[in-house]
């Protein structure tokens, strides 16, 4: 235990500021309203879908809970179940066999909702592209409000896109 | 070191493959097809990889035009392929599966891509085609037509049923409570205690083999490198070797050694988060916290140096495309020294946490002959008493420079998986210290020439989940025939199933941690 807490204590505190909104990266206008965003903005639930991906955006998206970037701390929280969520976080690029459970999620989470599509893949289909296989971008299946590009994108990227899905207005660059 | 491998026992026309490894083909028939089997089982060899490819355009002409199959095996002397030539007229093979267990979902997954199926197979349920693609219609055959297919209709699959007093099932996935990739576990439990796992895989098949077709040789390793992204240096650099395996080049020695320490640096990534990650499934959370920091210090590292996080598109055919110099040298060398130092001191937490070693020990045990039945390989097969590692078994430059020591345990169980990580993660810190400071002098990279249409190369390289096989074809035009990648985690997912035999539940996850495969791998 003395050996934990020495760690603790020596580690100290390594998180650093979150990054803006970026309007660029939206997809879509908003659906939802600006005063539920706020609240939203404040206690952010997301549920991660794979959709296909080849798990490098996986590897980021895991980062992205680490101490550095203190996602707990701005009152985001990944959940198990998209019942629970906000937010659906989705990497491509949608493999068919994937198409029907990814729906399923979208239409298990309730509404209002917002969708994030993460990596390049996500985005078009990347290296992948739309195949016998693949359907390609998110947004070929479901409703995607803001993408985020990279292959695969940071954590501080991912975080960039979440934040400007729940920031308040177009053209403001407001995080929660 | 031999030029060609071949098969004890067995007189064969052996083509020799150009590679790091000694490497051979044969084309036989289909009496020396079983027997070349049997005899790799005797010697105590392992099947790599089996796969099919379409012929039938090759040969016009012929009245019985062909596919082909191939089975890849090492053993002691190195890499042999065997290649069956399949008629149209008869487009089966004979099963391998009652000699290798990992051959069952291979040649599952050849049937619905290729349409040729193993003959005597017990187990011929659809692995990868779950209703993407119609029956009777094979993505990777030459005249498949990907335009007009019908609507993604799902199948129903067959799941094994347990009876008996008390079971019942347990349906997961294929979306998984977590940040993980999507697959399919059917557990069959009483109480809390699970008397059969049965997988159901292919989910995040996005069809990476026929898409490979649409690059040219050159140009393949981004694909390559996408094919599992835990994993993108193994597989590039698996692919760079085939490639220039095929076009008869060899990497400057520069490249070869900065090629081994970006493959260092992804099995440290790698065994990091793992180790953070086996932590937090056993309700150490500090664990996650710590190691989780450390692989963002690791990975930032990567991004400064070599300009990716998780080195991607870093090793290309010819050699590579990154560089250092002698003040970064020395900041791999400081930053390997300080995450030693820390690794070395959360290890003696992890070992003084009696609830941590309570749930690992005897946990998700794979004993070393249930290992060798079943054909495990990589980091949980050395964590069973199975002492495969490429990187001493066929050492190349830089091994044969610095030297690597194989990590191997022999109680097969989740702690045993914790310790190979642990002395893994040690001795690649070590390596990533001796490359930085031992990397010779020179060019990065060499001219491509252009490929010749039907020539073969193949790449075998032991990233840090085991060893990755590419066997690249070339076509007309410069441009990818055929491309087979392969994961290891095709031989491991199998075994997983029994490894929790036995077990509680909710000591699923630890378990299935405990080896980490990769699922995008798989399905391709």
């Amino acid at each position: 235990m003395i050996r934990i807490l020495r760690q603790i204590v020596k580690t100290g505190l390594v998180s650093e500021p979150p990054p803006r909104a970026d309007q660029t990266l939206r997809q879509r206008a908003p659906e939802i309203q600006d005063e539920v965003l706020r609240l939203l903005g404040r206690a952010l639930t997301i549920r991660q879908v794979d959709a296909g991906s080849c798990n490098g955006c996986e590897l980021e998206i895991h980062a992205l809970n680490n101490a550095y970037y203190n996602l707990e701390g701005l009152g985001i929280k990944f959940v198990a179940s998209p019942r629970h969520a906000d937010m659906l976080l989705v990497t491509g690029p949608v493999a068919k066999n994937m198409e029907r459970a990814l729906r399923i999620a979208w239409e298990a989470t309730p509404d209002p909702k917002l969708v994030v599509a993460v990596g390049e893949c996500g985005c078009n289909g990347g290296v992948f592209g739309e195949s016998y296989a693949s359907r390609g971008a998110v947004s070929n299946v479901i409703p995607v409000d803001v993408a985020v590009p990279g292959c695969p994108p940071a954590p501080i990227a991912i975080l960039e896109g979440i934040l400007t899905a729940v920031s308040a207005r177009m053209g403001e660059g407001a995080g929660p | 070191m031999p030029l060609t491998s071949r098969i004890p026992g067995l007189a064969l026309p052996w083509r020799p493959i150009a590679g790091d490894a000694p490497m051979a083909i044969a084309t036989v028939g289909e009496w020396q097809w079983t027997e070349a089997a049997r005899l790799v089982r005797e010697c105590g060899g392992r099947l790599v990889a089996l796969w099919g490819s379409d012929r039938r355009d090759l040969d016009e002409d012929d009245d019985d035009r062909a596919f082909a199959v191939h089975a890849a095996y090492a053993i002691r002397e190195g890499l042999c392929i065997v290649e069956l030539l399949v008629p149209e007229s008869k487009p089966s093979y004979p099963d391998l599966s009652g000699l290798f267990a990992p051959a069952t979902r291979m040649q599952r997954a050849l049937f619905d891509l290729v349409g040729i199926a193993a003959r005597g197979a017990s187990d011929t349920r659809p692995w990868l085609r779950h209703g993407a693609w119609p029956e009777g219609t094979h993505p990777l055959r030459r005249d498949f037509d990907a335009s007009s297919l019908p609507a993604n209709t799902l199948t129903d699959y067959d799941f094994v049923r347990v009876e008996g007093d008390g079971v019942h099932e347990i349906p997961v996935g294929p979306i998984h409570a977590g940040i993980i990739e999507p697959g399919h576990f059917r557990f069959s439990i009483v109480g809390e205690k699970v008397l059969r796992l049965e997988e159901r895989l292919g989910y995040v098949h996005k069809g990476i083999e026929k898409r490979f077709e649409e690059f040219t040789v050159p140009e393949g390793y981004r694909l390559a490198g996408r094919v599992s992204g835990d994993s993108t240096v193994a597989f590039a650099w698996a692919y760079a070797q085939a490639a220039e395996s095929l076009l008869g080049v060899e990497p400057p020695a520069r490249a070869r050694w900065i090629r081994a320490l970006m493959l260092e640096r992804e099995r440290v990534a790698n065994h990091l988060g793992d180790l953070g990650a086996l932590g937090n499934d056993a309700a150490l959370a500090f664990a996650l916290a710590q190691f989780m920091r450390l692989k963002e210090d690791w990975v930032r590292l990567s991004a400064e140096i070599f300009g990716h996080r998780l080195l991607m598109d870093r090793i290309v055919p010819g050699g590579v495309d990154a560089d250092f110099g002698a003040a970064q040298a020395e900041r791999l060398v400081g930053q390997s020294h300080a995450i030693e130092a820390e690794v070395r001191e959360l290890r003696h937490i992890f070992e003084e946490h009696a609830g941590l070693q309570d749930r690992f020990f005897t946990t998700g045990r794979v004993t070393p002959e249930l290992a060798r039945t079943l054909g495990l390989t990589g980091l949980a097969a050395r964590a069973s008493g199975q002492s495969n590692d490429l990187r001493t078994d066929y050492p190349a430059v830089p091994w044969t420079e610095i030297g690597t020591r194989k990590a191997v345990q022999s109680q097969g169980d989740v702690a045993a998986r914790v310790n190979v990580r642990f002395e893994e993660l040690l001795e690649s810190l070590r390596l990533v210290r001796a490359i930085a400071v031992g990397t010779p002098a020179g060019p990065c990279r060499t001219e491509l020439p252009a490929a010749a249409p039907g020539a073969l190369g193949a790449g075998w390289v032991e990233g840090w989940r085991g060893e990755v096989l590419v066997v690249l074809e070339a076509g007309e035009g410069g441009r990818i025939r055929r491309c087979h990648v392969h994961d290891p985690s095709w031989q491991n997912w199998p075994v997983l199933e029994h490894a929790v035999i036995g077990n509680i539940v909710p000591d699923f996850p630890l378990i299935n941690k405990s080896f980490n495969l990769s699922y995008s791998g798989h399905d391709l």
